[in-house]
């Protein structure tokens, strides 16, 4: 399997050899289409009129500055939020409903007070992985996440680093078919935020498909396969990274893709 | 001087000489205190978890009362507790009134308010932190109560503990229920407050100490229980 990206070698184990008997056996749940959805808290609309379809593709990125309401649409496309209008509807409803087939990564880690074993077993019990594949996901989930010495070590005593790349093991673990991450590294140093990258590409060759939030045009531009622009509650652009990078079609866009301020 | 001191000494001996009678007094008392809790605990947990995940209609006043009933009076419990158990009280058929039984039906209820308070508390602070994590994973009621009683071990047990130091320090209810009969009902403090006013101060004296160390044990517990904490 050939490396893709600008030619870094991500040094975390290769991890696609380990997807047998997953969520990633059974029917696809993307697309996933998003009908006229709107948010809105006490009269004021946060997500405005969006229609979208995310498509079964390898990396989606949702894109744009702060404030253009990426993260509501991530967690109403995750289920964490419910809309106050419109309607959502995933390929395959029904298992897209089991909580082994979609994951969430948020831009806090969440970290259950136990070691980081325990905290990706607890994640596999809760998917109903069966008991005798939990400790062989175990392992691969900690090699990939290059914490296996840490086994042990209590999840909440790891750096800000280190639990980053433990949420990413462990939502991993069970071989979502989605996994969508909330600006995983925006509290990272480039060093950290490189790791992450790497273990995301070392997710996506897996099989996962990532839909992942950020307003940092070079992580964008190193991950995405396609690019959904947001600006002020709508979505203005979704569409190949390729095309999106190139020639973005509306002002906005072009403003961002050219690194002018824009809020 | 040498007067305070005899009962003093005389405490010290009966304690150091294992005697029958106090250790017949401090194995009763902590088998009522002890049961209580458990059984306090048993129900105060999940009470304390489900008020800190649900909001439901009347939510606010549960926990107000909750938090005011933290203050309960023995007393006026050991009074209730005790019409209650009387022979023409709703219970009276059991005949359960001056048995150890109704003294740990009494500390249970003096407790219960206080573990499903505290343990409210802290897992509400919990359940902010791990709400989004738990509706990620699609878990149901009781695999999120379970799972946020167990991240919120280290506190939940000091919070115990606090309901047992309460039940095993309180006078005025057990007094009331149990009715301080010899080899029966009698506690560490019912016995403390009688040899007491009879003057008889070795005795008491000597209970006093063991209920004394009883205490400070239990918040040196506490202590080492919130070090544990800081570690995890």
């Amino acid at each position: 399997m050939s490396q893709k990206g600008p030619g870094n070698k991500p040094a975390l184990a290769v991890v696609s050899s380990t997807t047998s008997g997953s969520a990633l056996d059974v029917p696809p749940i993307l697309p996933l289409t998003l009908q006229n959805i709107d948010y809105e808290v006490e009269g004021q609309r946060y997500l405005k009129d969006i229609n979208l379809e995310i498509q079964d593709c390898p990396a989606t990125v949702i894109l744009g500055p702060n404030g253009a309401g990426k993260t509501l649409l991530l967690r109403i496309c995750h289920g964490l939020l419910q809309s106050t209008r419109g309607r959502m509807q995933w390929h395959n409803e029904k298992i897209a409903r089991l909580p082994s087939s979609q994951a969430m990564v948020f831009q806090r880690p969440v970290m259950f007070r136990r070691s980081v074993r325990q905290n990706i077993d607890y994640a596999l019990k809760v998917c109903k992985v069966p008991s005798t594949e939990r400790q062989q996901r175990l392992n691969a989930a900690m090699e990939s996440a290059g914490l296996s010495h840490l086994a042990n070590r209590p999840a909440r005593k790891l750096s800000g680093g280190e639990q980053q790349r433990l949420a990413l093991a462990r939502a991993w673990a069970f071989r979502p078919q989605v996994m969508f991450l909330d600006e995983p590294a925006a509290h990272l140093d480039p060093g950290a935020t490189r790791q992450i990258e790497d273990m995301i590409k070392q997710i996506q060759l897996s099989g996962t498909r990532i839909v992942i939030v950020t307003h940092d045009l070079g992580q964008a531009r190193r991950i995405a396969q396609r690019v959904v622009f947001m600006y002020r509650g709508r979505v203005l652009e979704n569409r190949s990274a390729e095309h999106f990078f190139q020639s973005p079609d509306t002002k906005e866009a072009r403003a961002f893709v050219a690194g002018e301020l824009l809020w | 001087m040498s007067e305070a001191f005899s009962p003093l000494s005389a405490a010290l001996s009966l304690v150091f000489s294992g005697d029958q009678a106090l250790g017949e007094i401090v194995l009763l008392s902590l088998k009522v205190s002890l049961t209580a809790v458990f059984i306090a605990s048993i129900i105060a947990l999940p009470i304390g978890a489900t008020l800190a995940i649900y909001r439901f209609p009347g939510h606010g006043i549960i926990v107000a009362v909750l938090n005011s009933l933290m203050g309960l009076p023995p007393v006026v419990l050991g009074l209730i507790v005790y019409l209650l158990l009387s022979r023409a009280g709703p219970l009276g058929q059991y005949g359960l009134l001056f048995t150890p039984e109704a003294m740990i039906i009494a500390q249970t209820f003096l407790v219960l308010p206080i573990i499903a308070a505290l343990s409210r508390q802290t897992l509400a602070d919990l359940h902010g932190q791990y709400q989004e994590q738990f509706r990620s994973y699609r878990l149901g009621a009781v695999s999120s109560i379970l799972t946020l009683l167990w991240e919120g071990r280290f506190s939940l047990v000091t919070a115990i503990l606090a309901g047992f130091g309460r039940a095993s320090a309180e006078v005025g209810a057990v007094m009331i229920v149990g009715g301080n009969i010899n080899h029966v009902t009698r506690l560490m403090t019912t016995t403390i407050a009688m040899e007491t006013s009879k003057g008889d101060f070795s005795l008491a004296l000597g209970l006093g100490i063991v209920l004394v160390f009883i205490i400070v044990m239990v918040n040196m517990l506490a202590a080492l229980i919130q070090g544990l904490e800081r570690r995890a």
